[in-house]
This record gives structure tokens, sequence and C-alpha cells, in this order.
């Protein structure tokens, strides 16, 4: 699509990686600061989008192909489940973290927190480019 | 101060993208009123709120609309007889659209009227309402203090919101990824072309 402009396609090619970054590290610190999940799925969705509007939709797919966020996007909501049912085989309740087997209340909880940020942040980052991927108009149709 | 200055920007943003013909820059002032939306979370220390009207309402939500405006036309269809529309001279209006005319002028006083009432009823809804961060305030009475005292020791997190998010309120959490994970079988299904 803009294939042709060169600064574009630079400047896009030198931000992406930390466009990406930043996500992971909004998802990882979903606990110490402001984010979580939710958002850092969207923004390393956004880099996807960004990628595929400058060099084109079929170029954004071969990064990331329809198959691998097909499969990404119901394993997240698998990770909170199964970190979920896990809570229940280590004696808690459903979603109970502090029961799992990982030392302290605390760090259980914490680490039970931290892998079902992980699993949303999965599942939305997966879906948002999904949508956009399949909303957007191809040249050939 | 700059409070009002943002509420400001945020009424002229909402109504210019409302009175656009353009979709395309009605999406685009979208986005600058989450944007500004945004800021006005900062400043009312939501930091969270903020974060995710940022990423997801200035950010993502603009891409989507985008990408749905690419599969159909840029302009808004003139509404006929819409009170935006191009109106003939009056000298030269047939019959039936005068009276048209006049039964959309009648509408719109009648849904001004409506909304001056019911601007005035919420208006009036407010004076009743406690100071902001009041903390005799019913909202801040119930499970709040619990959450400010225990929050760190029950769920060994520092930020309250993702601990609120994540474990006293797990279900919502999971339901809301669940209806995100929906939204793309759906969507799937819907638009793609050839499904393996």
């Amino acid at each position: 699509m803009m294939k042709e402009h060169i600064i574009i396609g630079f400047i896009s090619r030198l931000l992406i990686p930390f466009i990406q970054l930043y996500a992971l590290y909004v998802i990882a610190h979903g606990d110490l600061g402001p984010g979580g999940g939710f958002q850092g799925g969207v923004i390393f969705a956004a880099s996807i989008v960004l990628y595929a509007i400058v060099f084109g939709m079929d170029e954004g797919r071969k990064r990331f192909s329809q198959k691998l966020s097909d499969i990404l996007s119901p394993i997240g909501v698998f990770i909170y489940g199964g970190i979920g049912l896990l809570c229940i085989l280590a004696g808690g309740a459903y979603l109970q973290y502090g029961k799992l087997p990982l030392g302290s209340l605390k760090l259980a909880s914490h680490l039970g927190i931290y892998g079902i940020e992980i699993g949303v942040g999965i599942t939305v980052a997966a879906v948002m480019m999904t949508i956009f991927f399949e909303t957007a108009r191809r040249k050939n149709d | 101060m700059i409070d009002f200055i943002l509420l400001f920007f945020l009424v002229v943003c909402a109504i210019a993208a409302i009175r656009m013909k353009d979709l395309l820059s009605a999406i685009m002032l979208l986005s600058a009123y989450s944007l500004i939306m945004a800021v006005v979370w900062t400043r009312l220390n939501a930091v969270d709120v903020a974060f995710t009207e940022a990423s997801v309402g200035a950010g993502i939500t603009t891409v989507l609309l985008i990408a749905a405006l690419s599969r159909t036309q840029r302009g808004e269809e003139d509404g006929k007889g819409s009170e935006g529309g191009k109106q003939k001279p009056a000298d030269r209006m047939t019959k039936s659209e005068i009276q048209k005319a006049h039964i959309i002028t009648r509408h719109s006083i009648i849904s001004l009227i409506i909304v001056l009432i019911t601007g005035a009823v919420l208006v009036y809804g407010t004076i009743d309402m406690p100071n902001y961060g009041d903390p005799n305030a019913p909202v801040n009475l119930h499970v709040a203090p619990r959450y400010i005292k225990g929050s760190y020791e029950e769920s060994g997190v520092i930020n309250m919101v993702t601990a609120i998010l994540a474990n006293y309120r797990g279900y919502d959490t999971l339901g809301e990824t669940t209806v995100i994970f929906t939204s793309g079988i759906c969507v799937i299904l819907l638009l793609r072309k050839k499904i393996v």
C-alpha cells in the first residue's frame, strides 16, 4: 500500500520492534503499574496493523499468519481457564490463585495473576489482528 | 481550568464528529475525542482507565473503524429531507415538500424540548451527588476500604486495579476475554472468504 514511501517504511521498520517491546512490557508490568494484558495485547496488535498498513496486507499476513492468530486466540482463553482449573486441582476455588503450590500466598497469587494477564494479552492481540485482517479490504476483492 | 478546556474540546470533538459528512474525518475526530478523554482520566488519577482509553479507544478502534470504512464508501449519503441536506428555495418547493419540511421542523422542536428536559433532569440529579473524591461518599464506604487495606496482602500485586480485575473480579475478566474471543470467531465466520 505505502511500500513506495521510503520515509514511512523506514520509520515504521524502526518503530515496530520498540512498539512490540513496549507491548510486552505493558503485559509484564500490569501488576506493578498501569496496564495489563488487555492494553498490552492491543498495543501488540497495533504494531502488526501498522506493518500491514505500511507494507501491504499480504506482507503483514506473512509476518503473522492467519493460522497463528487462529491458534493463539483460543490459547489465551485456555491459559486463563486452565489456571482456574489448576487452582481447583490445588485445593482452592476456581481462580483462587493463592492456593497454587508456588510458595507463599502472595507469591502464588502474584504468579497466578501474571499468568492470566499473559493469557488475556495473547487472546486480545490475536483477536484484534484477526478482526483487522478480516475487515480491511484486499486488492483482489 | 485545564479541566474546563479539556471538556470543552471534548464537546467540540463530539459535535464535529456528528456533523462531519466525511466519515474518515469523523473517525479521526473520534480518535481525538478518545485521546482527550484519556487525558481527562489521567487528570482524575485513573491511569489504568486512561491507558485503556488511549490504546483501545484512540488506537485500535480507530484502525478497526478505518478497516471497516475500506469496505464501504467514504462519504455519508445525503439523507433526503434531513436538516443538513441541501434545501431547495422555498418558492420552488411543491406543496408536499413544504408540508414535509414543516413536519421535520416540528419534530426537531419536539426533540429539542425532550433533550432539554432530559438534560435538566440529569443536571438536577448531579446536585445530590457527593463531591468528587469525598471519602464519605457511599461508593467509597462499601468494598473500597477492604481493597485499599487488603489487596496487597490478599493478592500479592501492588497495582490495586490489577488486583481487583484479576483477583476479586476474576470471573468478570474471564468473561471479558471470552467475549473478545467470541467476537473474533464471529468475525471469522462472517467475513472470511474461505474457512479451511
